[in-house]
């Protein structure tokens, strides 16, 4: 009697252990203080183009939230790797076609110029200085924002993460997080600053959204790692509940809640969406950077 | 010179011996490989096969870890063989993140990371590879695939089902199987259910031991 077999039924029998999650919670901690530390400067500007006086008292506080969030990115950067001791190599024994090196580097400028804005500002009171430089720390902080999407583009073996779509998600993210904070910082700012900065919290989070569920949607279709790596958020995915959380704090709500303030004028809404975008922003780029390890590459 | 491997999987019978040498040879600890022979079965019962298939670094010419590190631990030697500094590297992990063929680890021991590097240490010396010299039928053929005429290229020229791993992300590996299907190379071909291990049922360890 003809037995047919079942070829594609292949199973391991026998093999080692397979690595655990190599970028853990220490690296979403470490992209999502970075969408704070630049956001806040993207946002800055803006509000100082259209508001310069009623906005003129956000310098100083920006620029010390700004750093406090670029040093617990640094902190975590530092803190994840196995040698940290070894940190220097990176300056003395660089290597330039690694986007950990670039933005390394990039970063210690943009540290460099916070710092002396902060100077400018607090210890010599010349704001006329300090909006020379601000330009600058909004050039130098597009590259800091992009370069962890380099990163993972380089990360070859992670299918999920392109370029350029990274790329657009970590600028929505330093956009979402940036108005997000000024929101929650600008108390005395009039209504219309606030509103200008809930309508940039909205359209980002729209667009991040967008980006996420097209990936969820097209992605499986272009590549049978995608449509593994998406299987951990579909479904009964390990992911999914955490995903979906992520999705409606970060994103769902907050977008519901921009448009409801704008609606009844209403400051506590917009807080509430603010305070909600940034917390889910943590857990979306956390589920983000997990899943793809869950891939077994061998 | 552009030295590279060859496993022919016609020849393979899973002793691991290969496995056990590399192991010798570099002192690799405890719950980390350079080259592993994983067993996958195929088909339904009676009808079913046993593969067997040593996985190691592939030593790219379009390297995405030597691309990936920042300080150059994984850098080019003259013989093609991706090596690495384990002074130099500061244990980013960027080129776990980037391998595509799961081939690095962090060495628990010195907290850098580490992988095959075609016992370049031996290649030195004259000598090949620990687990070329451990087969018992001859199952690796290492060489220089500049040369025409050693045994690798004309293996390769002789073996129209030579295949690498992966070849659509671009790496252009240096390391070869011959009568290799979807199965043992590519990992998406095959279900991996809980006690897999022979020896326990652990599945995953944490990269690095304790970090």
């Amino acid at each position: 009697m003809h037995t047919v077999v079942e070829a594609t039924h292949a199973l391991v029998t026998l093999d080692v252990a397979l690595p655990g999650i190599v970028w853990g919670w220490i690296i979403t901690m470490n992209m999502w203080a970075k969408s704070i530390g630049t956001g806040v400067i993207f946002m800055l500007f803006y509000l100082l183009k259209k508001y310069p006086n009623e906005a003129g008292y956000l310098r100083f506080p920006v620029i010390v939230v700004s750093l406090v969030f670029i040093h617990i990115f640094l902190l975590f950067t530092v803190l994840d790797l196995h040698q940290m001791f070894r940190f220097w190599h990176i300056f003395f024994h660089p290597h330039f076609t690694s986007a950990i090196t670039v933005g390394a580097w990039i970063v210690t400028g943009l540290v460099g110029v916070l710092f002396l804005m902060a100077y400018m500002v607090f210890l010599k009171k010349d704001t006329v200085a300090f909006d020379k430089l601000l330009p600058w720390a909004v050039i130098i902080s597009i590259p800091v924002t992009l370069y962890t999407a380099a990163i993972m583009a380089e990360a070859t073996a992670r299918e999920l993460w392109q370029m350029p779509t990274e790329a657009v998600q970590m600028i929505l993210a330093a956009t979402l997080t940036g108005s997000a904070t000024l929101i929650l910082m600008g108390g005395k700012l009039p209504y219309v600053a606030k509103r200008d900065l809930g309508i940039v919290l909205g359209l980002s989070a729209a667009m991040a959204f967008l980006l996420y569920m097209s990936e969820m949607v097209f992605g499986p279709m272009k590549a049978e790692e995608v449509m593994a790596t998406l299987q951990a958020v579909k479904g009964a995915g390990q992911y999914t509940t955490m995903f979906w959380i992520g999705q409606l704090m970060a994103f769902i709500v907050p977008m519901v809640l921009v448009l409801l303030s704008i609606s009844s004028k209403s400051e506590s809404l917009l807080k509430l969406a603010a305070i909600l975008a940034i917390a889910g922003l943590w857990i979306v780029k956390h589920v983000w950077l997990i899943i793809p390890q869950l891939l077994n590459l061998s | 010179m552009q030295l590279g491997f060859l496993v022919d999987l016609h020849l393979c019978m899973g002793c691991k011996g290969c496995e056990v040498a590399c192991k010798v040879e570099n002192e690799v600890p405890l719950s980390t490989w350079r080259l592993r022979v994983k067993y996958v079965d195929v088909g339904m019962y009676p009808e079913t096969k046993r593969t067997f298939t040593p996985l190691r670094c592939n030593h790219c010419a379009n390297a995405p870890c030597e691309r990936i590190c920042p300080v150059s631990a994984l850098h080019y030697i003259d013989n093609g063989i991706v090596n690495i500094d384990k002074e130099r590297c500061i244990g980013c992990a960027g080129c776990i993140m980037a391998c595509p063929y799961g081939a690095i680890y962090i060495d628990p021991e010195t907290q850098t990371a580490d992988k095959c590097t075609y016992c370049a240490h031996r290649v030195a010396s004259s000598m090949m590879p620990a687990c070329v010299v451990a087969c018992p039928v001859e199952a690796n053929i290492f060489g220089d695939l500049d040369d025409p005429t050693s045994n690798i290229s004309k293996y390769i020229q002789d073996h129209k089902d030579t295949r690498v791993r992966k070849p659509e992300k671009g790496t252009d590996p240096h390391h070869y199987y011959v009568g290799g299907g979807d199965v043992n190379l590519n990992p998406l071909a095959s279900e991996r259910i809980e006690g897999y291990s022979l020896f326990s049922k652990l599945t995953h360890l944490p990269v690095g031991g304790h970090h």
